[in-house]
């Protein structure tokens, strides 16, 4: 069942076939490889995977080397660690250079549980999107990662992945058909659009489904690709129900709201609510802990969604 | 403390570290207990703090720098009376005070937070800095990891601090040989480990068992005595030492579960019952 099937393993899995075809992948780690499951392609292909240690600057700095001879290198380390680490080795080597490097960072936002707040990333997608040209995709479950990953080596330039090691709620039937550069209605409604990416995608339906049952028809929309965003998807939902929520596992500043509010801010200006992180850094605690502490649960979804009613 | 008391406070400190750990079920054991004596030593005989008043002017500071130790840092503030020994098994719970990596707004007794790894020694070295302007005499302390000092912000803070003779610092490196991967020798190797720091100007002390309180102890009471340079004391140490099962499992020691039962043998092991 692809229920129980983690992303973690649909990346490596894909790595893996990718490896084998092309001798130009590469997967780079910097003492997470058991954590993202790579070690495994250490002893499979130990020429083309490598582990630099704990030095993430570097892992970045060799990847970029690397695709400028022509290697396709994917980093790996947790979310905040192949971002905020390397901030500045993201934006010149790899970015302003126009390297092909692809960035995965695991555990985003509440999913880094028990490492807490030195290790709970609400700040990645904010400070990657105002860099021109990267790519900012956050899976929403393992079939919706599946059909990524070929668009995403395919894609040549930089591309973000903001990925759960394990695995979240399936949304997506097996049969759906993905596109990166696309948002996708889960969910047609009338009253409100929610705008939801990640593991809030999961949430989101649970409150449509609930507002459902008070005479409230919300229309959902699944965006994890934050950047470049699917305006046209967005300004068209948005202009159909006139209300927007968007939901984040991230703060609500630098991510899928802002990016949201910038869409519609000029081009079919909308009331806006927003669920996700409002600042706050984070802390220990297991998922659902984290959810009530930081609203990222159903109740807060309902409710925004009902003050953004009101605004209509 | 004399010698046998040290060791006894090391003791206690591998069993709060046990106890801590199993209450929550998992954690990073193996750093923690590779860690115990030299914190037993800092805390029963060289730092100059009171945990009476855990913000003491011009008290000594510890920078554990490895801030995945925090359990550690946590079982010896404990066993000091920062807090009550209770508060342990509050370990990583729900709003608690004791995360698992150090806080410096959480929790009594830490001075630096910690957790994203290469970044505590130029904190240390900041707080060194501060301490000479404000002519205190605080000697300050930083515990670093062997994989941990492959990041390159390890070397830029040993490089300033070389340079500029920051001499009342004392750093350690926690030489357990492994990191979460695998052994630090195969993944990026720190060969010449002490030449390195000797390069960066520091004087270095190799403590051939950093798991022995009273080669720590002589090492650290030499280098106090240094005048004009940092220091490095080098602890080739054990993951997991004083455990036999965590010390089996090598590499899986970095991270690892500890059920009820291998709690008790833990325990008994520690206290030399078995
Ligand atoms: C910047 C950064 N990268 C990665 C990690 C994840 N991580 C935590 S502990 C660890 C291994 C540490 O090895 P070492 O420094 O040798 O510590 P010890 O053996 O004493 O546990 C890693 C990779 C981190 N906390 N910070
Ligand atoms: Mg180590």
């Amino acid at each position: 069942m692809i229920q129980d099937v983690l992303m973690r393993d649909v990346f490596v899995d894909f790595l893996r076939e990718q490896m084998q075809k092309n001798d130009k992948v590469m997967v780079l780690d910097a003492d997470l490889a058991k954590c993202a499951g790579t070690i495994a392609l250490e002893k499979e292909f130990p020429d083309r995977a490598l582990n630099v240690g704990i030095a993430e600057a570097n892992m970045a700095g060799i990847a970029a080397g690397l695709s400028s001879y022509g290697y396709i290198p994917f980093i790996t380390s947790f979310a905040p660690f192949a971002t905020r680490r390397i901030a500045d080795q993201i934006m010149i080597s790899i970015c302003y250079a126009k390297q092909n490097v692809k960035i995965i960072g695991t555990d985003p936002g509440i999913a880094a549980e028990l490492n807490g707040g030195t290790h709970m990333p609400f700040e990645d997608i904010g400070m990657l999107r105002s860099i021109p040209n990267i790519v900012i995709y956050e899976p929403t479950d393992a079939v919706e990662l599946k059909k990524a990953l070929p668009q995403i080596i395919e894609h040549k330039g930089p591309v973000y992945v903001r990925m759960h090691r394990k695995n979240p709620a399936v949304v997506h039937s097996e049969d759906c058909e993905f596109n990166l550069f696309k948002a996708d209605v889960l969910r047609e409604g009338k009253d409100v659009t929610i705008v939801a990416s990640g593991i809030m995608v999961e949430t989101a339906l649970k409150a449509a489904e609930e507002l459902k049952a008070e005479n409230i028809d919300v229309e959902v929309v699944c965006s994890p690709t934050i950047k470049p965003i699917d305006a046209e998807t967005i300004i068209k939902s948005a202009k159909k129900t006139g209300a927007v929520v968007t939901c984040e596992n991230h703060n609500v500043m630098g991510g899928l709201r802002s990016a949201v509010c910038e869409v519609l801010a000029e081009n079919a200006p909308t009331p806006v609510r927003s669920v996700g992180v409002k600042e706050k850094f984070g802390e220990v605690g297991k998922v659902p802990y984290l959810r009530k502490a930081f609203n990222l649960e159903v109740v807060d979804v309902v409710k925004a969604v009902k003050e953004v009613i009101t605004l209509k | 403390m004399a010698k046998s008391e040290l060791a006894t406070l090391a003791q206690e400190i591998r069993v709060n570290i046990v106890n801590c750990i199993s209450s929550l079920g998992v954690g990073h054991i193996g750093g923690c207990l590779s860690i115990a004596d030299v914190l037993a030593v800092l805390y029963g005989k060289h730092m100059n703090v009171d945990p009476k008043n855990p913000k003491m002017e011009g008290r000594d500071r510890l920078v554990c720098s490895k801030g995945h130790a925090g359990p550690a840092v946590y079982s010896v503030l404990a066993e000091m009376g920062y807090f009550d020994k209770s508060e342990l098994a509050t370990l990583n719970q729900s709003g608690t005070n004791l995360p698992s990596h150090c806080d410096m707004n959480k929790t009594l007794g830490v001075d630096m937070t910690a957790g994203s790894l290469g970044q505590g020694l130029s904190c240390a070295v900041g707080i060194a800095i501060g301490s000479k302007l404000a002519k205190d005499n605080a000697t300050i302390y930083c515990i670093v990891g062997d994989g941990e000092s492959q990041e390159g912000q390890i070397w830029e803070a040993a490089m300033y601090a070389g340079s500029h003779g920051i001499d009342n610092l004392i750093a350690f490196t926690d030489y357990n040989k492994l990191q979460l991967d695998g052994y630090v020798k195969d993944i990026n190797d720190l060969a010449s480990l002490s030449a390195k720091w000797r390069a960066f100007n520091w004087e270095v002390f190799d403590v051939i068992d950093g798991n022995d309180v009273e080669q720590i102890d002589q090492a650290i009471t030499q280098a106090k005595a240094v005048i004009g340079k940092p220091k490095m004391v080098i602890l080739n140490t054990i993951k997991g030492k004083g455990v036999s099962f965590v010390e089996a499992a090598k590499v899986g020691s970095h991270s690892m579960s500890v059920n009820a039962e291998q709690r008790a043998q833990a325990l008994a092991e520690i206290r030399g019952e078995i």
